[in-house]
């Protein structure tokens, strides 16, 4: 649509930026005044210019704790995005089946994360969870708690069970709004299964599978409250990721000027990703069409 | 027919992995704690609805549901009022810096809440919003707008600018051709945005549980405070459990038709 | 190529059909000849495209047969009957380029790579997208692409048929032209049958040898451009080819005389004696105005369209359409209006009855 030039619209953003910049812009200055400073408590701070952050940049801590997010975000996202084209491309079209799988895939969407960590923790638990004590009596040894790589199965597996659906409705939307003749045009042209998918399916659903990727990937590198409930960043630090790591830093140790540091350089390492992303995708899909 | 026999299978799988976790809570939920840790069923052999007596009729549970509700309400309330202009300025408007504003706006839905936690804590102290509900709908917006704005823009862009148009020519002032006539043809995308605002303000813990201590305590924080307390009362977790999944199943039902429309206009 | 018999043929989307009204396709038996151009025409929702879907094979038929040359392909997958299809909005892979587009169908039936360039040269040239052909078929107009679609349906040589699903609505109105003689020329060169499916019928006469129309599930009248103008089989025919369509007006028919409010109008046939409604039709080229003759006319407009005028005017409160040439003066005395007796065609219950000797 033409748009016409306006700038009496910026009263009409007005609301949007006071309330955004109230929350956004105002604790993010408090955020860079502490990254800056240094104190010796009783609120008596002074100039500590880049200290923390250089500080921060050669910490082994915030180098494993963004190693493993890294890791973390990478097998979510190649699990998650084929699993979630796989599903919306077996979900029914239309008709009562559709709205069913369409409600129940969205329940784990809805609901809150820390029953998300509750729900795995008690279907897990070795003593008392299905999986975790259906697992023992078989004769795996599995324990989530002491063990490391069964806690990053548990939860990726629990990720995964969170997540996929976003994906999968994704997919899904970006199917249905496919004509019809499409296929049947693919049909006459004596098309494959995958040649469907490939040349058919997958383009439509490109812009669809943009956001998706996005999204998952922001939401992943966020993630707090799931493992932070499941569990608690261990054993010993093995499923710290950055944000647990982070509020650890604050909250627990009261550490506020490299938490600060800590925190600006994981917003920039989220946005310049993110932006890293779209730009590739938008590029990738710019060039197709020429 | 195979095609269909196979999807079918998926599916099924697809959809069993979902419930069973939320099955085994639900079981949980419907035994005595001797009974979760001494033996091990699929059904509960003494079935009990003691758990969930226990949260409806303690005042420091249930309030933590009516806490979180109202602060959700709230938070979807003003997330949709403020972004309805801004959508509106957007889907119609070129404007000096408009697409910085737009890019700095989402830019808000990438932010760690975890890097916000503190600053948020010390702002809301500081104006003596802390323990209110307020507190957690405003930090909230934090993510709900951007999202809601993009959402709302996405769903304006469809309707077509002629609209407008004969609306102030047929001498309809700005406020009430937007209340009047704009706001019902977009009634779907607002459906499709509030239940997002709803959705992710009703999961949200981090922020809802530094932001209050006792008078606005959320349901989610109320769940892990309880758990160090009284240590491993696991019936009452899980029946909590149930009741938070209750609120977004309700939603869910009711906006099913409108999920697909939103999720197909690749606005999430 | 082959001919295509329906035999029996009709179809309700509703499973279980109880009465005339739940088939949106009536019983039906058809021949369609080997290499005959076709166009079938009807308006919206007739049932044209139901009919289209059962001959590619994208629909069963709840009932009937559907036969390409001898064999019963009622059952058959689409693929298997080995037709081409063209759609009402463009069909195209978006990621492939032009070239690819067109080796599609030839690609996935495992042709020889040389055949394939040589064919896809040729249609790309019919076509007019030689210079386009290493373009990604994303960026290109809704014309191009519906080209494109038109070329993949034509690629392949040896289909039993082309089908055509009002393939030129999203196109612009000059090249509907073009694209349509060149259909028209490939029809010549190669054989091919096909089959046209519109609501216009420009399209439908300059296009087909032979002109299907339906109406309301039912193929009223096949026959030549010709025949659908001289003698519509059915008042719908007769109302909806021309421009103006079929004057029709409520008669008495007695032998070779029509009586109608008072006055005999003379009829090129005799007929016998009909039941329920009777009307004459008489197309608007086949009267004149005169100031002696015929049934008075009450005249309520004169539009000039160029090349003739057509006189709207009422005959006992029924719409009666004259087309007079471009220079024919219309007077003030001129208050009747004349039949050629022959061009007279007599409907009773909508369906023409043919006259025998005076």
């Amino acid at each position: 649509m033409e748009k016409t030039q306006n700038n009496k619209a910026w009263f009409l953003v007005l609301p949007v930026l006071i309330v955004v910049a109230f929350s956004a812009v105002i604790p993010l200055m408090t955020v860079v005044n502490y990254s800056v400073n240094d104190t010796f408590g009783q609120n008596d701070f002074f100039w500590n210019g880049l200290g923390w952050f250089e500080e921060m940049i050669s910490s082994d801590r915030m180098h494993a704790a963004l190693g493993r997010q890294v890791l973390f975000s990478a097998i979510i996202l190649a699990i998650e995005v084929p699993l979630g084209i796989f599903v919306a491309l077996n979900m029914p079209k239309k008709g009562f089946w559709a709205s069913f799988c369409l409600v129940l895939m969205a329940l784990p969407l809805l609901i809150p994360f820390n029953v998300v960590g509750t729900i795995w923790q008690i279907f897990c638990r070795p003593d008392i969870g299905l999986l975790g004590r259906g697992l023992t009596n078989i004769g795996i040894d599995y324990n989530y708690t002491n063990d490391a790589l069964d806690a990053w199965i548990t939860i990726i597996v629990m990720d995964v069970w969170h997540w996929t659906s976003l994906v999968a409705l994704l997919c899904y939307a970006g199917l249905q709004s496919i004509p019809q003749a499409y296929y049947q045009a693919a049909k006459i042209d004596q098309a494959s299964r995958w040649s469907v998918f490939r040349y058919i399916e997958l383009p439509k659903m490109s812009g669809v599978l943009l956001i998706a990727v996005l999204l998952r990937f922001m939401d992943s590198f966020m993630i707090y409250t799931e493992p932070f409930v499941l569990t608690g960043g261990g054993p010993g630090n093995s499923t710290t990721f950055l944000s647990i790591d982070l509020v650890k830093m604050a909250v627990g140790q009261f550490d506020l000027g490299p938490a600060a540091a800590f925190s600006i350089m994981y917003f920039l390492v989220i946005l310049l990703v993110s932006w890293v992303f779209y730009t590739v995708m938008t590029t990738l899909d710019a060039q197709e069409t020429k | 027919m195979m095609k269909n026999r196979a999807s079918l299978i998926t599916m099924t799988i697809y959809l069993l992995f979902l419930l069973i976790p939320i099955y085994w809570l639900i079981n949980m939920s419907l035994k005595t704690n001797t009974e979760i840790t001494s033996t091990f069923s699929l059904v509960p052999n003494k079935l009990t609805f003691a758990n969930y007596v226990t949260i409806l009729t303690d005042p420091s549970w249930y309030m933590g549901y009516v806490n979180s509700m109202i602060y959700v309400v709230l938070n979807t309330l003003i997330s949709i009022t403020v972004a309805l202009p801004a959508a509106y300025a957007f889907s119609r408007y070129n404007f000096m810096g408009d697409k910085h504003l737009f890019f700095w706006l989402l830019t808000n839905r990438m932010s760690p809440p975890a890097v916000f936690a503190l600053p948020f804590f010390q702002l809301y102290s500081s104006i003596g919003l802390f323990d209110t509900h307020i507190a957690v709908a405003l930090a909230h917006c934090l993510f709900n707008v951007p999202l809601a704005v993009w959402i709302l823009e996405g769903f304006m862009r469809g309707v077509p600018k002629e609209i407008d148009e004969t609306a102030y020519i047929d001498g309809y002032s700005f406020p009430r051709f937007f209340i009047r006539i704009f706001m019902p043809l977009v009634a779907s995308g607002i459906g499709v945005a509030a239940f997002f605002c709803f959705m992710f303000s009703w999961v949200e813990l981090l922020l809802s549980r530094t932001l209050t201590a006792v008078n606005a305590k959320s349901i989610a924080a109320t769940m892990t405070r309880t758990v160090s307390a009284s240590g491993m009362d696991w019936g009452v977790l899980a029946a909590a459990g149930v009741l938070t999944i209750i609120p977004g199943a309700l939603v869910i039902y009711f906006v099913r038709n409108y999920i697909a429309k939103g999720f197909a206009l690749g606005r999430v | 190529m082959a001919q295509i018999t329906l035999k029996n043929l009709a179809h309700s989307y509703s499973a279980t059909p109880t009465s005339d009204a739940d088939y949106a396709l009536k019983q039906m038996d058809h021949v369609w000849q080997d290499g005959g151009a076709y166009a079938l025409l009807g308006s919206s929702g007739c049932g044209k495209t139901t009919l289209l879907n059962i001959i590619s094979g994208l629909l069963r038929p709840s009932q009937g047969r559907v036969l390409f040359g001898d064999r019963d392909v009622t059952d058959s997958e689409t693929a298997e009957r080995n037709i081409a299809q063209v759609f009402q909005f463009p069909v195209v892979y978006d990621t492939m380029t032009v070239r690819e587009n067109l080796a599609f169908p030839l690609r996935n039936r495992g042709m020889d790579p040389a055949y394939i360039k040589a064919r896809v040269a040729a249609i790309a040239q019919t076509i007019g997208m030689e210079a386009t052909l290493d373009r990604k078929a994303r960026g290109l107009t809704a014309d191009a692409k519906q080209k494109i679609s038109l070329g993949r349906g034509m690629v392949r040589e040896d289909v039993n048929a082309i089908l055509f699903d009002e393939p030129l609505t999203v196109i612009d109105p000059h090249m509907k032209w073009e694209l349509r003689t060149q259909l028209k020329q490939l029809h010549r060169e190669f054989g091919h049958t096909m089959i046209y499916v519109t609501h216009d019928q420009t399209e439908a006469l300059t296009f087909a040898d032979k002109v299907v129309v339906m109406y309301d599930g039912r193929v009223v009248q096949m026959g030549t451009p010709e025949e659908l103008f001289e003698t519509p089989a059915h008042t719908f025919v007769g109302y909806f080819i021309g421009s103006p369509g079929m004057n029709l007006l409520n008669a008495a028919v007695v032998g070779n005389v029509a009586h109608l409010q008072g006055v005999d109008v003379a009829l090129g046939a005799a007929y016998a004696p009909q039941t329920g409604r009777t009307q004459i039709g008489i197309r608007p080229e086949y009267c004149a105005l005169s100031a002696t003759e015929g049934l008075p006319i009450t005249i309520r407009r004169v539009e000039d369209v160029g090349r003739h005028r057509i006189i709207r005017g009422e005959v006992a409160g029924q719409v009666v359409n004259v087309i007079a040439a471009e220079g024919a003066a219309i007077g003030a005395d001129q208050t009747r209006v004349r039949f050629e007796p022959a061009r007279i065609n007599v409907y009773a219950d909508d369906w023409r009855v043919q006259g025998g000797a005076v």
